[in-house]
């Protein structure tokens, strides 16, 4: 099954390299992840996507939490939280496309952000799957490049992971 | 006033009350050597090889309940090194190992005997830290020991770059140090507690199984306690072998790939398994679902989490420290109304005592070729029982777990989880400075010691009384055995063609040697190595050469699939 998981850890040089070390040294899979300094400058937040059975899952939280640097794990998958991930993708925008890319980036939400004669480069937010429908509904050989951050994610409500 | 880096690590280490340090020196670390010079507390043992120094640091420790302390130089003193801290690691050994790194102006150049010491060690310790400022290194240094003892127990390096060392700062040893994301858990939750008291009292066929923890965290007498208040079976891992008196009725032996039949089959069999301190490990339970194939309650005391329910699920984890965990349960098992269920236990016992009448770890003795086991059976009776044995990996270091019986903990000194070969010898220095009267012997093979024949040079500088026992079969044993079991008796390049003499060697090294190819010279030859108090002797027994080691659970086969020696 699918989680999604944040980690609050230590601002530390080598920090990331502990947990993406442990993920290929237990042969656990990183769909994606996440990183940046908090408001707090001393800690860090990550965010992890993984996939795994329920024991690997908790195995993966109760290794993560012997990392010295960790401060505290979150299994955001075990409840209610939202997650958002970037995605810049460029397009081959001429001729007739150039209108019909326009229409499909507003249908999504997404935001030109950058314009030359031949290209749009758009910005969009969403799910991950949002993202897959955007790139699935637009020409495919019109993708001249895309690149996505991978999610980010945070509790509804009164879930809160800070020290 | 202002110290150097150098001065302040050593300063550190004398604060700790660290005794010895073992270590080579090089390049990078040499300001740190000028300031060991210049002090007397912390004493230096100068190795043959960088893992030696790991291993001897290894051997202190688990003989002391103190932190082994090991000071290598960049580059190929750290890569050398990397075989003892793996070793410590899988088994949990409290260390501190002080590295040098290039000038940190030079970090990334690929400077000479520059390596990236923190990332090449990173899977193998607790932690590891790169000092960056001179300010850093008493905090880092004291971080370093309270990490290395507290919680499970596991090395934990300090790369520390040459301009650190020779830069200034203040001195000031921090009294103690906290670490907002570490806290390790000491006592068990109440609630657990009264639930696995309630499963013991209920059942039918217990089973104790006690592990490394037991020793690490000192825990022998409360396990004694407990094993005798309850009258239930216990066995112990090869690590744990010591924490529970062998000679005790109740104790089964040893479990595991080559444990007893008695230990194998009860914890196969049983119907409340109480885990102290052991993880459940490949080569103690064998296949991971022939052990689940049998309904039982597991209660789980162990106080890494992340050991609990990884390769089997736990009814009951109990997360802490074991002697705190052991002392609360004796408490709630006092205050119960209930007793262990007598009336159930008698068959039980029954059943265990049938399986242990087989005597699982009888061998056919010889009066042509000295048996292996012949010579661990005198060994213990020679030296009654208390010498320190530390050992090598392979057949020889099953014999002597089989039959040598610890009656206390922390005499039984091997590499459980890596496995290292070249380990028993360096771990015996360790050893035998740490305990200077005592008896030390080293079990260990042809193929063994000579991966750290080495520091036979350093048994001399430092005049260390060891009894090298080595069961010298001309063969690599253990692998021997498997390709004669699995793989069709080829014996692809087991075989240890031109061997040194080594009744020369240890002549040649400072030390008496001698050499026994008879049964019938065994005892007198161990007399007369242990009657030489201040001499490192080399005994070069040479044992049979087709000789096994039995019974044997085969890899990847459920517990109660052992192997015996008849059945070959």
């Amino acid at each position: 099954m699918r989680h999604i998981i944040s980690i609050l850890m230590e601002n530390e040089a080598g920090a990331l390299s502990r947990v993406a070390g442990l993920f290929s040294a237990r042969g656990y899979n990183i769909e994606s992840l996440t990183v940046a300094p908090t408001e707090d400058e001393t800690l860090s937040r990550m965010t992890i996507v993984t996939r795994g059975s329920d024991e690997i899952i908790e195995q993966i939280n109760k290794q993560l939490n012997k990392l010295i640097e960790v401060v505290a794990v979150m299994d955001l998958s075990e409840g209610e939280h939202l997650e958002r991930e970037l995605m810049l993708v460029k397009v081959r925008a001429e001729g007739a496309a150039r209108e019909e890319i326009k229409r499909m980036a507003d249908i999504f939400r997404g935001r030109i952000i950058d314009v030359s004669n031949h290209t749009y480069t758009i910005e969009l937010t969403g799910s991950g799957t949002k993202l897959d429908s955007f790139l699935q509904a637009i020409d495919r050989s019109l993708i001249l490049e895309t690149v996505r951050t991978g999610a980010s994610g945070i509790g509804r409500g009164d879930r809160i992971l800070k020290l | 006033m202002e110290l150097t880096g150098a001065e302040i690590a050593i300063r550190c280490l004398q604060e700790e009350g660290v005794e010895y340090v073992f270590g080579y020196p090089g390049g990078a670390v040499l300001f740190i050597y000028d300031a060991l010079f210049n002090q007397e507390k912390v004493k230096h043992i100068l190795v043959r090889h960088e893992q030696a120094a790991v291993h001897a640091a290894d051997g202190y420790a688990r003989s002391t309940d103190k932190v082994g302390v090991a000071l290598v130089t960049s580059g190929p003193g750290v890569t050398n090194a990397v075989t003892g801290i793996a070793t410590a690691y899988m088994d949990s050994i409290p260390m501190v190992v002080i590295s040098g790194q290039v000038p940190t102006s030079y970090i990334g150049e690929d400077a000479f005997q520059e390596v990236d010491t923190v990332g090449i060690t990173r899977p193998c310790v607790k932690h590891n830290f790169l000092v960056k400022d001179v300010n850093d290194i008493a905090i880092t240094i004291k971080k370093a020991f309270y990490l290395a003892k507290s919680g499970r127990p596991g090395p934990v390096l300090v790369d520390i770059p040459k301009d650190i060392s020779l830069a200034k700062a203040r001195f000031e040893y921090p009294q103690s140090v906290a670490i907002r994301s570490y806290n390790p858990v000491l006592k068990a939750e109440a609630g657990a507690l009264k639930q696995a008291v309630h499963l013991l009292l209920e059942a039918k066929r217990p089973m104790i199984y006690t592990g490394g923890g037991v020793i690490l965290s000192e825990a022998a007498k409360p396990l004694a306690e407990l094993v005798r208040l309850l009258g239930f079976p216990c066995t112990s891992t090869l690590m744990g072998l010591g924490g529970y008196p062998e000679t005790d009725k109740q104790f089964l032996g040893m479990l595991g790939m080559h444990g007893t039949l008695e230990a194998n089959m009860a914890m196969q069999d049983c119907d409340v398994l109480l885990a102290v301190g052991a993880r459940f490990d490949d080569r103690v339970i064998g296949n991971v679902k022939h052990f689940g194939s049998v309904p039982r309650k597991i209660i789980h005391i162990d106080i890494d989490p992340a050991s609990i329910s990884k390769r089997v699920q736990v009814d009951v984890p109990l997360v802490g420290d074991v002697a705190h965990v052991l002392q609360d349960m004796l408490a709630v098992l006092k205050a119960s109304k209930h007793k262990p269920d007598t009336a159930a236990l008698a068959p039980w016992w029954k059943q265990i005592e049938e399986w242990r009448s087989r005597n699982s770890l009888s061998f056919k003795n010889s009066l042509e070729v000295i048996k292996p086991q012949y010579v661990v059976q005198k060994l213990y009776e020679i030296t009654h029982g208390e010498a320190f044995v530390t050992s090598d990996v392979g057949q020889h270091q099953m014999w002597a777990a089989q039959h040598y019986k610890f009656d206390q903990p922390r005499r039984w000194i091997n590499s459980g989880g890596l496995g290292t070969m070249g380990f028993g010898l360096p771990a015996a220095m360790g050893v035998q400075l740490a305990h200077p009267g005592a008896t030390v012997a080293c079990v260990t093979g042809e193929g063994s010691i000579q991966m750290n024949i080495q520091e036979l040079s350093t048994c001399k500088q430092f005049r260390l009384p060891i009894k090298i026992i080595a069961l010298n079969n001309r063969y690599l044993g253990m692998v021997r055995q498997w390709q004669e079991f699995f793989h069709g008796n080829r014996y692809a390049e087991s075989y240890m063609d031109a061997l040194p003499d080594f009744v020369k060697l240890a002549e040649a090294y400072g030390h008496v040697g001698i050499r026994v190819d008879k049964p019938s010279d065994v005892e007198g030859a161990l007399k007369e190595a242990f009657a030489r108090k201040d001499d490192l002797v080399f005994l070069d027994f040479r044992t049979d050469p087709t000789e096994n080691v039995f019974p044997m659970v085969p890899g990847g086969k459920g517990l109660s699939d052992v192997l015996m020696a008849e059945d070959i």
